[in-house]
């Protein structure tokens, strides 16, 4: 059969969308799948669209299933979308249960032999014999698995009206130059999009024409940026402990280190990094470095920070410095790993027993990623405290267009310390005593010379001269003037980002839901209802936060989690509000999408 | 003018060692333990030893987990940081700091309830990555600090005060660190000043982890008849395997090595060991060796004390880990932060 095929549409048909459509991938785990996604994605993203991807993958190393969708957006929405216009379903496992929560209308590309197109009516079939046009695509059998993937991009490419020309380039980039799989895989692409254009009718429902929207971006991961963000910090000592989805912080990381940070004299190295017998180890590790005058970080998730918890509270009382990523996930215990959730709010705020307070950082976007990683080292210093870095697996490992990165040419603040020449002039050091009012004491480190400076560091009592002390003033001393400290990171860390459109009514959120209720915001707006929306970027609360609160009637706190914990941090800060608050979740491990929010604000304003 | 006074008789000039500082230099604060304890004498072999060394208390760096061992480190080397971490912890804290800075001397004391049950984890990696550090173990058979529960080191069959029985074996930390590929194992026994010295002094020059487990009774806890490791049945049962002579690097040449009975074993800082074997055959290089040695002793009640097993070749985690001579702690901006180039180098990648 030869298609009639229709030209591709170049201006919005009643019906056509137009550089904005959602399409899901089903495919099996280690089928190397995930190569033909990202092609996809990044042909796309080279027609000039913004476009996002989320990889929902399964806690298996192969053979389960797995979902990759990739949404692209003229507006720039790159929030997950729910509904999907085109589905392309390579695994017979899940094929019937995907057709069964299509979205009506939906593109169903399909493996022939699943025989899916008696399922619904309500859909556009499109069969496509990969067996047939793998066999005489590559010649070596083992292979087939692997480029069979391919040859649904280049229909896909066909179908979307994707120039080859970007999806060859996108090839050879994500394969880095290697010159027989970059072939390979070009020609499988090729013959699928050969045999689409012989053998299928154009269609009109999704069209990806040309734009301008992502001249000059990159695509990077949540994880990527932190650990290029630590790299430019000068991070020196790495401790930590392989967890998804924070393993490939710390592993990307030593990608960058191998590169960067060898001495170009001696090939020597300016940074350990050792994988740990735990997370316990680890963060022995980031605090002792810290304490000796390194700068230093772990990268983990929830339950690595739980392990970590009594040391987070002795670095917190003792004062050593540390920087501690926490690329969150679905939990508790083991949970769904592999899926995204922001429930380790309250763990990070608060980590260990006793009283704690600690420092958060919360970035929104992949520029924030790197530069609140980057800032990170410098709190750490500045405070001598643990800093956390939260982010999600959301951020952490999906793939994000962003600006490229500014030159964080600020330099290094390494806090108070004091040098020998320094310790020999002070005539009445001590360590813990607060000489300028901000609550924040000076420190030495081991291996000073000068037989000044020398201290004892310890978890138990102590009083200014870090002598051991169960007095009760001296223990008030020590914890009202911690808190005095924490006042002071309000003037330091990273303020709030405003996006009003004048009312009210506030919406608050943080970290990976930032593209979600922008998204919402507007269609809100849309149908009548303006808010001013607030996100948020740090622990402690900033005086921007306080006049937020205070001014709105009603603040819808956003989150991905089902305690609302950040509205619960907000009920215990601002107790006279606390009716104010009211909170939109969204908990299930995929990442939240606009309709969710939009549902639940609705409500809560009807009633 | 003639003076009739009598000169006052110079009193005795106070020693110094080569660095010009008197063994005073060299303590801490004053110990809270309990009167006899034998954590004391194990603190003041640690002054004298660290004196007798030409330490430069500066870069000394001590750190400890939680017990009454690990309260010690405040009451030695004053002009040395301290860190007094968390229960069973004190090898990460070690790490840490030691790759942070490498021209630190790392002293570490444990308890063997601190580095037996619930730091084992850590112990056992510690050893293994073979951070510099000089690791103690203050071995009492219990736990101190918590009144006198059973550690996991306490021989079967021992008794509490209480009279309760252990029936679990004991883990042994020196078979366990030879085990592990620890290159300087040694036990002794705080009521042996003597030997203790001299090990502390070959310890010092070490690169590596030195595992040294020290028989030190409790004496509120541990010190009753039926204990194993009280200081009467100690002071029965310890079966020292040699004289050692240590011979600090600038002394070399002077040293007459007898013929015959004695070896020299060299540190890669060049300081040696002159090891009398009194143990007839005790070959201290000899790995599996020193497994049986101890072994054997121990099943006839015995404590072998003294240089277990040596090894000095090995090479400890920074070097392991190829980092640059000056420490990370020391380096700045400059040698850390790449270029603005780099960074657009690597953003052009990402496009
Ligand atoms: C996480 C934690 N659990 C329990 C304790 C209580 N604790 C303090 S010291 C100690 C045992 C110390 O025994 P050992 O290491 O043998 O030292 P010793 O006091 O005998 O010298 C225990 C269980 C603690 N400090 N931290
Ligand atoms: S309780 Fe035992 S170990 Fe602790 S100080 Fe007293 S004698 Fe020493």
């Amino acid at each position: 059969m030869t298609a009639t095929l229709a030209a591709p549409a170049t201006s919005g048909g009643a019906k056509t969308r137009i550089n904005d459509f959602s399409i899901q991938v089903a495919t099996v785990n280690g089928s190397g799948s995930q190569t033909a996604n990202t092609v996809l994605l990044r042909a796309i993203f080279q027609m000039g669209v913004l476009v996002s991807g989320k990889n929902l993958f399964p806690s298996n190393i192969a053979g389960l299933p797995t979902w990759f969708t990739i949404r692209a957006s003229a507006k720039g929405y790159v929030a997950r979308k729910a509904s999907n216009e085109m589905l392309i379903l390579m695994n017979p496992e899940t094929a019937k249960d995907d057709i069964a929560k299509a979205d009506p209308g939906a593109l169903v590309i399909y493996d022939e032999p699943l025989q899916l197109d008696k399922l619904r009516s309500d859909l556009a079939y499109i069969p496509v014999p990969f067996q047939k046009l793998v066999t005489a695509s590559c010649p070596e059998p083992k292979l087939h698995k692997l480029v069979k993937n391919m040859i649904y991009v280049g229909v896909a490419a066909r179908l979307l009206g994707i120039d080859m020309e970007e999806v060859k380039k996108a090839i050879a980039k994500q394969l880095k130059g290697k010159a027989k799989a970059v072939e390979l895989n070009q020609t499988a692409c090729t013959a699928g999009y050969d045999w689409a254009m012989e053998n299928l009718e154009d269609q009109d429902h999704i069209k990806v024409i040309r734009d301008n929207k992502t001249q000059g971006l990159i695509i990077v991961d949540g994880n990527e940026a932190c650990a290029l963000g630590a790299l430019f910090a000068g991070v020196t000592v790495v401790g930590w402990y392989p967890i998804t989805p924070a393993s490939s912080l710390v592993e990307t990381f030593i990608e960058y280190a191998e590169e960067y940070r060898k001495d170009p004299k001696t090939g020597k190295s300016t940074v350990a990094i050792v994988q740990m017998e735990d997370e316990l180890a680890s963060a022995g590790v980031v605090l002792s470095a810290g304490w000796a005058g390194a700068r230093s970080m772990t990268s983990t998730a929830g339950p690595g920070i739980s392990l970590m918890s009594e040391f987070i509270g002795m670095g917190y009382y003792v004062e050593a410095p540390g920087v501690f990523f926490n690329v969150a996930r679905t939990g508790p215990s083991t949970g769904l790993p592999t899926r995204t959730q922001q429930s380790d709010v309250e763990l990070c705020a608060k980590a260990s027993h006793g009283d704690t307070q600690h420092i958060n950082l919360y970035p929104g976007t992949m520029e924030e990623c790197f530069q609140f990683s980057y800032d990170a080292f410098d709190l750490a210093e500045r405070f001598q405290t643990p800093i956390f870095v939260v982010t999600d697996l959301d951020l952490g490992m999906q793939n994000w267009s962003s600006k490229p990165f500014a030159y964080p040419a600020k330099p290094y603040d390494r806090g108070k310390v004091l040098n020998q020449q320094q310790l020999a002039d002070m005539q009445d050091w001590g360590r813990y005593k607060d000489v300028d009012g901000d609550g924040i004491c000076y420190r030495s480190l081991p291996g000073t010379p000068g037989g000044k400076g020398a201290y004892f560091t310890r978890g138990s009592g102590h009083n200014a001269y870090a002598q051991y002390s169960e007095k009760p003033e001296d223990y008030l001393a020590v914890v009202d003037r911690l808190k005095r400290k924490y006042e002071t990171a309000k003037t330091h860390v990273p303020g709030p980002v405003f996006r009003n459109l004048g009312s009210d009514k506030g919406v608050l959120a943080f970290g990976s839901s930032d593209p979600a209720v922008i998204e919402a915001q507007d269609i809100l707006a849309e149908a009548g209802l303006k808010t001013d929306y607030l996100r948020l970027r740090a622990l402690p609360f900033t005086a921007e936060i306080d006049a937020f609160v205070k001014e709105k009637k009603v603040v819808y706190i956003v989150e991905q989690n089902r305690d609302g914990q950040m509205a619960n941090l907000f009920r215990e800060t601002y107790p006279e509000y606390a009716t104010k608050f009211k909170s939109v979740l969204h908990y299930d491990g995929h990442a939240i999408d606009a309709k969710c929010i939009v549902d639940q604000i609705t409500a809560f304003e009807q009633k | 003018m003639t003076t009739a006074t009598p000169s006052a008789p110079n009193p005795p000039a106070t020693p110094t060692n080569k660095l010009g500082f008197t063994k005073q230099d060299y303590v801490g604060s004053k110990s809270t333990l309990c009167a006899g304890c034998g954590h004391d004498a194990i603190t003041a072999q640690i002054i004298n030893a660290a004196f007798e060394s030409n330490l430069e208390g500066y870069r000394v760096t001590k750190y400890s987990g939680i017990g009454c061992s690990s309260k010690t480190p405040a009451y030695f080397i004053n002009q040395g940081w301290g860190f007094n971490s968390v229960h069973g912890r004190m090898p990460s804290i070690a790490t840490g700091a030691s790759l942070a800075n490498r021209n630190l001397i790392n002293i570490g004391i444990s308890g063997d309830g601190d580095s037996m049950s619930i730091g084992m984890g850590q112990f056992v990696h510690a050893v293994r990555r073979n951070i510099p550090m000089i690791y103690i173990i203050e071995d009492n058979g219990v736990y101190g600090l918590t009144k006198g529960q059973f550690s996991a080191t306490a021989d079967k069959g021992s008794h509490l005060k209480s009279g309760a029985v252990n029936d679990l074996p004991p883990i042994d930390p020196c078979t366990l660190a030879i085990e592990l590929g620890c290159g300087f194992v040694a036990r002794c026994f705080s009521g042996n000043p003597k030997q203790l010295n001299t090990i502390l002094k070959a310890a010092f020059a070490y690169e590596g982890t030195v595992v040294l487990d020290i028989i030190s009774p409790c004496v509120t806890f541990n010190n009753h008849d039926a204990s194993t490791r009280s200081y009467k049945h100690v002071k029965d049962h310890d079966f020292p395997l040699h004289d050692l002579g240590f011979i600090q690097y600038s002394e070399v040449e002077d040293v007459e090595i007898p013929a015959g009975q004695t070896e020299i074993v060299t540190f890669p800082d060049g300081s040696k060991v002159a090891i009398k074997a009194t143990h007839e055959g005790y070959d201290p290089t000899d790995r599996f060796g020193a497994m049986k040695a101890v072994h054997e002793s121990m099943a006839k009640g015995e404590f072998l004390t003294g240089l277990l097993y040596i090894n000095p070749t090995q090479p400890p985690l920074p070097q392991v880990l190829n980092l640059v001579d000056e420490p990370l702690n020391s380096l700045g901006e400059a040698q850390l932060k790449p270029s603005e180039a780099t960074l657009n180098e690597i953003m052009q990648a990402l496009m």
